[in-house]
């Protein structure tokens, strides 16, 4: 079942849908409410509803048919939004990504979980009856019968006059040998607003003297739309010279009945050829036959009516991940490549040919250029993470009984499409905890002259070659001596510490720690921002945390720009090169005697600006013999950790600093700890970069001797200068 | 990886490298390529086996000592030497080899299985042995040699 590669479009699809759904659901929450908008929430639920009839999957389509009516309703008038509705509908949107994602992996939803929700759509409609789900069971995909006849309906009018176009159409042959259709066009029209169609069928000649190759059909249409003339003009772009068309703009002032009725029922009494009216009509028929309402009319017409209204933003291209990554390897190459050439170059110290310097020169520039175009294709908006979100938020707040709304600002910042897949869970865990643990309650809110509702703010932004995601609450803040009570009493940390306030912060995110009274479903098991941390490490990121008393803490990831570049230190350690990110770089020191202290046996600290920081080897860490002179004073790279703040690597020279490929290691071998990959030099070796933080972390854990490690114990590294 | 020729066809074919003064042999299908030796760079805390790493036209694959594997101790610097590039699964790794002898057309018959001995580093990484003219050759299983504990696809 998983291998239909058509069930995977329709999965791709529907995530696609989804996303509009939830996309078209915020935009009502924000008070739009034009019909654009809610139109296209319908065409969502609908589109969902109709592939899946298509694979069979009766309760996504029994729910999504529920759904479909009510914001059918929503968008007829019939039905006007209120808060309820609204809170229905995006729950109801949740769920069915819920029951999407079970067909999607063969698992099975609790009925009484699907009768809940449809209890709760039920309601919008107060006392009025909705059909029960049995009626929908077996729904089946309705093919689209075309013929010439046009099983064309007309569609729920809004009672208000409204401009509009009467538009005589008459095809002639040409235009049905040349392929096209007629009741696409009509589609497409109804695109454009409400139209009903009209078929004259005075010119058809007598059974006895059909001619099927004759045209003799025309359509009389009244379409009620605000969009210019030629606008309209364009639906007809195609068949232009071989039709007779006429379009007359006109006022509509009264509204049609808003039943939907079938307007070919006239033409059935005519003898055209009983196998295609038939065909029409049944269709039709059998959609009006088990609805009571009148809102409920799925309408054939539609059908061709969504894939033509695709409206996106602008043209993509949908390309297989595989292609775009084999090129990105390619350009990777390019880049090797250009720098091993110019490193040649620059080797041959008598050359004096200023054109190829040029020459290498725009050769470099070009490749950059090749480079970042490229890195560009992987590049996707963070906005189908953020809408997300917003279902996190909802979830957590009810839970927690909370009132939280969800404010996304920059959804348009690109990142890679990794960071952006790999991104979900930790965003989740932030968002979840930021309800959970960062919102007062309600009554707390409004004891501390807040409003009621508490705004967890998620954005996005680009500075300064890295991406900064942030989630940040309105709530009381972090509650610094609770945290650093209970980091002492799980042995987090020494006893008598005394650390600074973001001292105190980071402990929420050594593992095990849990600040909650009482621990939730959602969060508090202490395997939260811990993991988080890891994560994003794991991106090459970082996450910090700022936090001010009674108005809340925010949670800043910081991400490099793209996965596949970074900036790097080039550095020698032990005779060996190694590229350091510079992003965790402060400073490079080298620090005169007097600042190192020894401390125990083998550790060193670098005393700087009147503060001391523990002194790492990385020759040592890495298990390389050291080959450097002792007798020099080292070279000092001050980074900065998550675990371990501040803190110097030693090393034995820096050679330069430049953009490097960044080539993993796991695929062919597996991790290496302290490394995080590596990279290919402009002579062609390979060079590991390191992973400062896992270098850090490493001197944390010695040998797993002591469980109640604290950040200022336990010193694994030797700093044996 | 070592079914994947198809069954069919009665013959196999191997190529055969020479490792701590033993005979090893690879399935040709595994088998990418053959490189002269490269310096390659070392990796922190990995097996005595594992030599380092190596840029293969912008892919780095992990070179492994062969001799070194089978506890023959560390193969000795030799202008001879090559390396076996070969693939398993998704993986493309590097065989540290001292010359690579022939390529070896057998019937799938002549391939014994291992005859039960006591050494598990070889009997987990040793699929079969083909008797040659100048004794036997060994064929590898490069997916014990590359996850010796059992996490190995074959």
């Amino acid at each position: 079942m998983m291998s239909n590669p058509i069930l995977d479009t329709f999965f791709e699809e529907t995530e696609e849908l989804l996303e509009a759904l939830a996309e078209g659901l915020a935009a009502m929450q924000g008070g739009n409410h034009d019909a654009e908008t809610l139109n296209s929430v319908f065409r969502a639920v609908h589109s969902i509803k109709g592939g899946a009839g298509a694979f069979k999957m009766t309760e996504l389509v029994g729910f999504a048919h529920h759904f479909e009516t009510v914001m059918d309703a929503v968008r007829s008038n019939a039905l006007a939004l209120n808060p309820a509705i609204m809170h229905t509908l995006t729950r109801s949107a949740d769920f069915l990504s819920n029951l999407v994602e079970a067909a999607r992996s063969g698992d099975s939803i609790s009925q009484d979980v699907t009768a809940g929700f449809l209890a709760a759509l039920q309601q919008c409609f107060g006392e009025k009856e909705i059909e029960s789900v049995g009626a929908w069971d077996n729904f089946e995909f309705a093919a689209i019968t075309l013929d010439l006849g046009g099983p064309l309906v007309e569609v729920a009018v809004e009672t208000i006059a409204s401009k509009g176009f009467m538009i005589v159409f008459r095809p002639h042959a040409a235009l049905y040998s040349n392929g096209h259709e007629p009741a696409l066009l009509f589609a497409a029209l109804s695109d454009l607003g409400t139209m009903s169609a009209q078929l004259d069928q005075k010119l058809l000649a007598e059974w006895e003297d059909f001619d099927p190759q004759d045209t003799r059909l025309s359509w009389t249409i009244e379409l009620q739309t605000e969009e210019s003339e030629t606008h309209v003009m364009e639906v007809f772009e195609f068949v232009h010279g071989i039709c007779d068309l006429s379009i007359i703009p006109m006022t509509f002032a009264v509204p049609v009945s808003p039943v939907a009725q079938p307007v070919v029922a006239g033409a059935v009494s005519v003898p055209t050829p009983g196998l295609f009216t038939d065909a029409a009509r049944s269709p039709t028929g059998k959609a009006a036959a088990p609805v009571p309402m009148k809102v409920a009319e799925t309408k054939p017409a539609e059908k061709s009516d969504e894939t033509a209204a695709s409206k996106g933003p602008k043209p993509t291209l949908r390309v297989d991940l595989d292609r775009v990554d084999r090129l990105i390897n390619t350009v990777g190459e390019l880049i090797i490549n250009q720098a091993m050439i110019a490193q040649r170059f620059a080797d041959m110290t008598e050359t004096t040919d200023d054109d190829l310097v040029i020459h290498i020169e725009n050769y470099r520039l070009l490749a950059r250029d090749i480079q970042e175009g490229v890195m560009a294709i992987r590049a996707q908006p963070v906005k189908s993470l953020f809408q997300r979100m917003s279902r996190i938020v909802r979830e957590a707040a009810d839970a927690t009984g909370k009132n939280a709304e969800l404010v996304t600002v920059g959804e348009g910042t690109e990142v890679d499409k990794t960071v952006v897949e790999r991104l979900a869970d930790p965003l989740t865990h932030m968002v979840r905890n930021s309800v959970d643990h960062g919102l007062e309650t309600p009554e707390g809110r409004i004891a501390a002259g807040k409003p009621a509702t508490g705004i967890i703010r998620l954005s996005a932004s680009h500075r300064s070659g890295s991406v900064f995601i942030t989630v940040k609450d309105d709530g009381a803040g972090l509650n610094r001596p609770k945290i650093l009570g209970i980091a002492k009493k799980k042995g987090l940390i020494a006893q008598d510490a005394d650390p600074s306030d973001t001292e105190i912060d980071n402990l929420l995110f050594l593992p095990g720690f849990s600040t909650a009274d009482t621990i939730s479903n959602l969060s508090g098991r202490g395997v939260g921002l811990d993991v988080v941390r890891n994560s994003v490490a794991a991106l090459g990121g970082r996450v910090s945390i700022t936090s001010v008393p009674g108005q809340g803490t925010e949670f800043t990831i910081t991400l490099p720009l793209t996965l596949a570049v970074m900036d790097g230190m080039v550095v020698t350690v032990a005779g060996d090169t190694l590229v350091v990110p510079v992003t965790s770089i402060i400073e490079t020191i080298r620090p005169l005697p007097g600042d190192l202290h020894r401390i125990g046996t083998d550790d060193m600290l670098l005393s700087i600006r009147g503060r001391m920081i523990p002194v790492i080897d990385v020759a040592r860490s890495l298990g390389f013999v050291s080959k450097s002179d002792r007798s020099v004073a080292p070279l000092l790279l001050l980074v900065e950790s998550e675990t371990l703040g501040e803190c110097a690597l030693v090393v034995d020279a820096v050679q330069d600093q430049r953009q490097v490929v960044i080539k993993s290691l796991e695929s062919n071998f597996g991790t290496v700890p302290g490394v995080s990959a590596a990279t290919v030099l402009g002579d062609g070796r390979i060079a590991l970069i390191l992973d400062p933080e896992a270098i850090a972390a490493n001197r944390m854990a010695p040998q797993f001797t002591n469980a109640n490690l604290n950040p200022n114990h336990g010193r694994s590294a030797h700093a044996n200068l | 990886m070592q079914t994947s020729s198809e069954p069919l066809k009665s013959t196999v074919e191997f190529v055969t490298f020479s490792a701590g003064d033993q005979s090893f042999s690879l399935e040709i299908t595994q088998v990418r390529e053959i490189r002269r030796w490269s310096p390659v760079t070392a990796l922190p805390h990995a097996p005595v086996e594992v030599l380092g790493v190596m840029n293969l036209r912008g892919s780095v694959i992990p070179i492994y000592d062969l001799a070194a594997r089978f506890g023959l101790g560390s193969t000795k610097e030799n202008p001879r030497n090559v390396i076996v590039v070969a693939m398993h699964g998704n993986q493309t790794v590097g065989l540290l080899v001292e010359a690579v002898s022939e390529i070896l057309s057998v019937s799938r018959e002549k391939i014994q299985n291992t005859p039960d001995i006591r050494s598990d580093m070889a009997r987990q990484s040793i699929i079969g042995v083909i008797p040659i003219e100048d004794g036997m050759t060994r064929v590898i299983d490069l997916g014990a040699v590359l996850h010796p504990n059992g996490r190995s696809l074959s």
